[in-house]
């Protein structure tokens, strides 16, 4: 198609690679994200063992030190191995796996639902936007973590114990997703109120397109760039959220470990000297988190120059 | 020329960015009489309120004054450390800005502002300060109950007026107005530009008074000083400067205004071809020349200087 | 202006009528309170008298009225696990997590609106520089981890701070303060700090934001042309309309804390509500997540109606209703 033509065209002229080569602060963390992503998704090829297949552990593995072969088996781990004699390297690249996914997928909840409610709310105006907002209004009083724990509480008290662990994913998914659709709500609804009011809205009315074209065709792509960096600090936000659930206990299943859940586990060995059981899901963590939240400061600016 | 209060020699205004550095001001002279009006007019970003800046030391970073001098009497206050500058700064020479509703500080009274003023420069005693706010008041024709309001309860002309009080309260010798009516009715422009000139005749205060509008300049100012693209274009008393403009910006500038007395409604008004050139890509030689009706072949190479007939042009140097 | 009070109020009750009406249907309908008092065993005239005794057959608008009335009485039944009323649950921890949060805003209050007043005067300082830069990493930094690397830092390897608990406390008729004895006060650094870091880099960021934001008004220029002082400008107007915002956010900050403490509560084994909520939700225990709701909600209602009058004490545009209350989005 032409416009994408167009649009590559744009983006290779814009300020936007251009201040993207300038910022090495953000070349890093674009690749630091890059680098983890991948790990994630190729987890199966790249860690050194599979670390939830119980057959192959050996509990006389537990607590070898990173770099140094065990005393026993004379196995060694490049980041040591856990309280279970697990590999610390490929809990902790499955455990991105899980943080990634949930992330990702809540903040993808989280958009459709936001940029939805925003549109109906900015386009229909009356009492349905008074409604959207008003809930927004009431909801941002609240703390998200707060609102992702009282969800996840909830919906564990409906579903039936046995299935608790089952969609505790699922779950997590909903909660953090339903606790971070105002920013996107608002940012939308603001857009399309000026937008709507301008010409070719109008003149889109007049020749009798429909509300839901006009929103999806030609008001959409008008809020394309703020979504994206409100989406881009949300997936910090969402990762933070559920690894702190996961800490907490009340996230991912032990069955399906998160770096929050691994450094939970490690926790419990800081008295007794085993450092690395915590350090080195918690450094994964800081550098995905940081990353991210770099990124899309970067973006704000990039995209936002008003807000610099 | 003892009676200036102010002289201004070879002032160059610098603002570094990304590729360099922008000339906002470049090698300007003037002095200012003890008592005079003086007219500084150009377009936006001629360097009007720049030079205004430059003199009160409030050239906003990351610009700087890269060279020359400004003399306030005998006091040196273009190198002003910061203390100095203070001692100077609101007590002999005051700057009022072009929009009087963002002037005033919204969450605090006016009379708390005028008592916050007095009191840094005048050695006075809180009820005195108080009497001189409330007298201060009366001369701008604000009713001295209102000496406990806050700025978001009066107009926008009572608040240019608070202003000006404000701006006169600590006696200046020099009042910097930087578009000081621009943002008002038309209707109140005239009654606080009067108000201005009278209160400043009285006090026997000199005025900078800078503006786009060469109406204001033919009913307010003694002199005029016009810029052109950071350079002084031409300077002079307003009469002969009016009535016989030399630099040929000068005349298209007056040419370009409209004037209701001579019947101009509805004639087709002339226009100076072409724009101002930004500060990023001046031309070489004359500035002017790119849109100048009597250009010569050294306006494309050479700068004029300002000479004795108070222009900085070409057209008058008979060698 | 007393208009403006009187409608903020009625806005605040309509809210807390709402944050109660889903606490009631979360005490209601998520949890089964009838399984719960007998157990699976009972037999079906058990389970109907006991339906009938609740009043689970009455109309639910009349449930609610009920489940607010008892509220308000502070009854909100017993806990699933241990049988104990909720009420005196909440009695017996509130003291220790009002403590940890009033402590920590108070931290993150001071020191940010400091930091935030430094890092925008001295904007490209070598240390205001550094300080902004640090702030980004305790942004992102989750409030779990922090404490778990002060524990490292301060409990394991240098030993100077206990790790977990209150420390000793003193009875002061109903309420046991820890800020009286000096294991009390020792064990509430680390869990403060953590609570409050995160706050703290916020309201600094905000403040400079704000500050500098201030700094480029008119009126902070007119201030200098004035012959105003650097010291009278920063401080007797730039920051008092630095204020304004900042508060807002100061004040749902404060509720933030509340909630964070949930986490803080967790890493140190800290015996407030935050703690005893979690075990909730774990332990899928209804009526304690209900109550808790219903506490943290009042207790947000009531800081945001305080954050308005605030304003109104501050804004003189506000009191006179020509300017509208800055949504802080």
């Amino acid at each position: 198609m032409i416009s994408e033509k167009r649009f590559l065209r744009r983006f290779q002229e814009s300020d936007f690679l251009y201040d993207f080569k300038r910022s090495p602060v953000t070349i890093v963390s674009f690749a630091v994200v890059v680098v983890l992503f991948l790990l994630a998704v190729f987890a199966e090829l790249v860690a050194p063992t599979n670390p939830f297949d119980v057959g192959s552990l050996n509990l006389m593995n537990g607590f070898t030190p990173p770099m140094q072969p065990n005393a026993f088996t004379g196995e060694v781990f490049p980041l040591g191995a856990d309280n279970q004699g697990r590999d610390l390297l490929s809990a902790i690249i499955f455990g991105l796996r899980v943080s990634l996914f949930v992330g990702l997928t809540a903040v993808i909840l989280a958009m459709v639902l936001g940029v939805s409610l925003g549109l109906l709310a900015g386009y229909r105006g009356g009492w349905v936007d008074a409604l959207i907002m008003r809930a927004a209004d009431i909801q941002v009083t609240f703390p998200s973590i707060l609102i992702a724990m009282l969800i996840f509480g909830v919906a564990r008290g409906l579903l039936p114990p046995s299935m608790r662990d089952e969609l505790a994913i699922l779950v997590l998914i909903i909660s953090i997703g339903l606790s971070e659709w105002v920013p996107f709500a608002r940012t939308v609804r603001g857009t399309t109120l000026v937008e709507k009011e301008k010409e070719y809205v109008q003149a889109a009315r007049l020749i009798g397109l429909s509300s839901r074209q006009i929103m999806l065709r030609h008001i959409l792509p008008n809020v394309l760039s703020p979504v994206l960096v409100i989406a881009t600090i949300t997936l910090a936000l969402a990762i933070i959220a559920e690894a702190t659930l996961s800490f907490l206990g009340v996230g991912a299943p032990p069955t399906e470990p998160s770096l929050g859940t691994l450094i939970r586990i490690g926790q419990d060995f800081l008295f007794s000297g085993e450092w690395w059981i915590l350090v080195f899901p918690a450094a994964t963590l800081l550098a995905l988190a940081l990353s991210v939240n770099l990124l899309g400061d970067w973006l704000r600016d990039i995209l936002n120059p008003r807000l610099k | 020329m003892t009676d200036s209060i102010l002289s201004v020699r070879n002032l160059r205004v610098v603002i570094p960015h990304r590729h360099g550095k922008l000339v906002a001001i470049d090698n300007i002279s003037f002095h200012i009489q003890r008592g005079e009006i003086i007219g500084f007019v150009g377009e936006s970003g001629a360097g009007k309120s720049m030079t205004g800046a430059a003199i009160i030391g409030l050239i906003d970073p990351p610009g700087y004054i890269e060279r020359g001098e400004i003399w306030l009497d005998n006091l040196r206050i273009d190198q002003s450390v910061r203390g100095d500058a203070i001692l100077i700064r609101g007590k002999r020479i005051s700057m009022i800005f072009q929009d009087p509703l963002t002037s005033l500080n919204p969450l605090r009274t006016i009379g708390d502002q005028l008592m916050e003023t007095i009191l840094t420069h005048l050695p006075l005693s809180a009820e005195a300060a108080r009497k001189k706010a409330i007298a201060g008041l009366e001369e701008v024709d604000i009713d001295p109950s209102r000496f406990g309001a806050y700025p978001h309860e009066f107009s926008g002309g009572m608040r240019q007026r608070v202003v000006i009080a404000l701006a006169l309260c600590a006696e200046p010798e020099l009042i910097i107005a930087d578009e000081p009516t621009t943002a008002l009715d038309v209707s109140v422009q005239a009654q606080v530009l009067d108000l201005l000139k009278r209160l400043c005749r009285e006090r026997g205060a000199s005025v900078m008074l800078i503006t786009h509008d060469m109406g204001v300049i033919a009913e307010t100012t003694d002199r005029v000083a016009v810029l052109y693209a950071g350079r002084l274009a031409e300077i002079g008393p307003t009469q002969t400067l009016l009535s016989n403009p030399k630099h040929p910006y000068t005349r298209g500038l007056i040419a370009s205004t409209p004037s209701v007395e001579s019947g101009d409604i509805g004639t087709h008004l002339f226009q100076i071809r072409g724009t101002m050139p930004r500060l990023d890509a001046l031309p070489p030689g004359c500035r002017f020349h790119p849109r100048c009706e009597q250009i010569m072949a050294r306006c494309r190479s050479e700068q004029p200087e300002v000479a004795e007939n108070g222009a900085a042009c070409f057209l008058y140097e008979d060698d | 202006m007393f208009l403006i009070i009187l409608r903020r109020l009625g806005q605040s009750v309509f809210v807390l009528f709402l944050v109660a009406f889903i606490s009631f249907m979360i005490f209601r309908y998520v949890g089964n309170p009838v399984d719960n008092l007998l157990g699976q065993e009972a037999t079906v005239e058990q389970r109907d008298a006991l339906i009938e005794a609740l009043g689970l057959n009455d109309p639910l608008h009349e449930q609610y009225l009920d489940f607010v009335t008892r509220a308000v009485q502070f009854d909100f039944g017993n806990s699933y696990r241990g049988a104990l009323p909720v009420a005196d649950m909440i009695l017996e921890r509130l003291p220790a997590t009002l403590e940890l949060a009033i402590v920590s805003a108070l931290f993150a209050m001071i020191l940010g609106t400091l930091l935030g007043i430094y890092t925008a005067i001295r904007r490209n300082g070598l240390l205001a520089n550094f300080i902004m830069s640090s702030s980004l990493i305790g942004v992102s930094l989750p409030t779990f981890l922090i404490g778990v690397l002060l524990i490292w830092l301060f409990a394991v390897e240098l030993g100077w701070l206990p790790s977990f608990g209150r420390g000793e406390t003193v009875q002061l008729g109903f309420w046991s303060t820890s800020l009286l004895t000096v294991s009390g006060l020792k064990s509430l650094v680390l869990p403060a700090i953590t609570l409050g870091l995160y706050q703290m880099t916020l309201i600094m960021r905000l403040v400079r934001a704000e500050m500098l934001e201030v700094l480029r008004q008119d009126f902070i220029r007119f201030a200098r042309a004035r012959g105003l002082s650097e010291r009278v400008v920063y401080f007797s107007h730039a920051l008092k309309n630095t204020l304004v915002p900042v508060i807002t956010v100061a004040g749902l900050q404060l509720g933030s804390i509340v909630a964070f403490a949930i986490i803080t509560e967790t890493v140190f084994q800290w015996p407030g509500v935050g703690l005893m909520f979690i075990n909730a939700v774990f332990f899928v225990d209804i009526p304690v997540m209900s109550a808790y709701l219903l506490l943290v909600g009042t207790l947000f209602v009531v800081i945001n109606l305080i954050v308005d009058l605030l304003y109104l004490a501050i804004d003189p545009r506000i009191r006179d209703g020509q300017l509208r209350r800055k949504v802080d989005d």
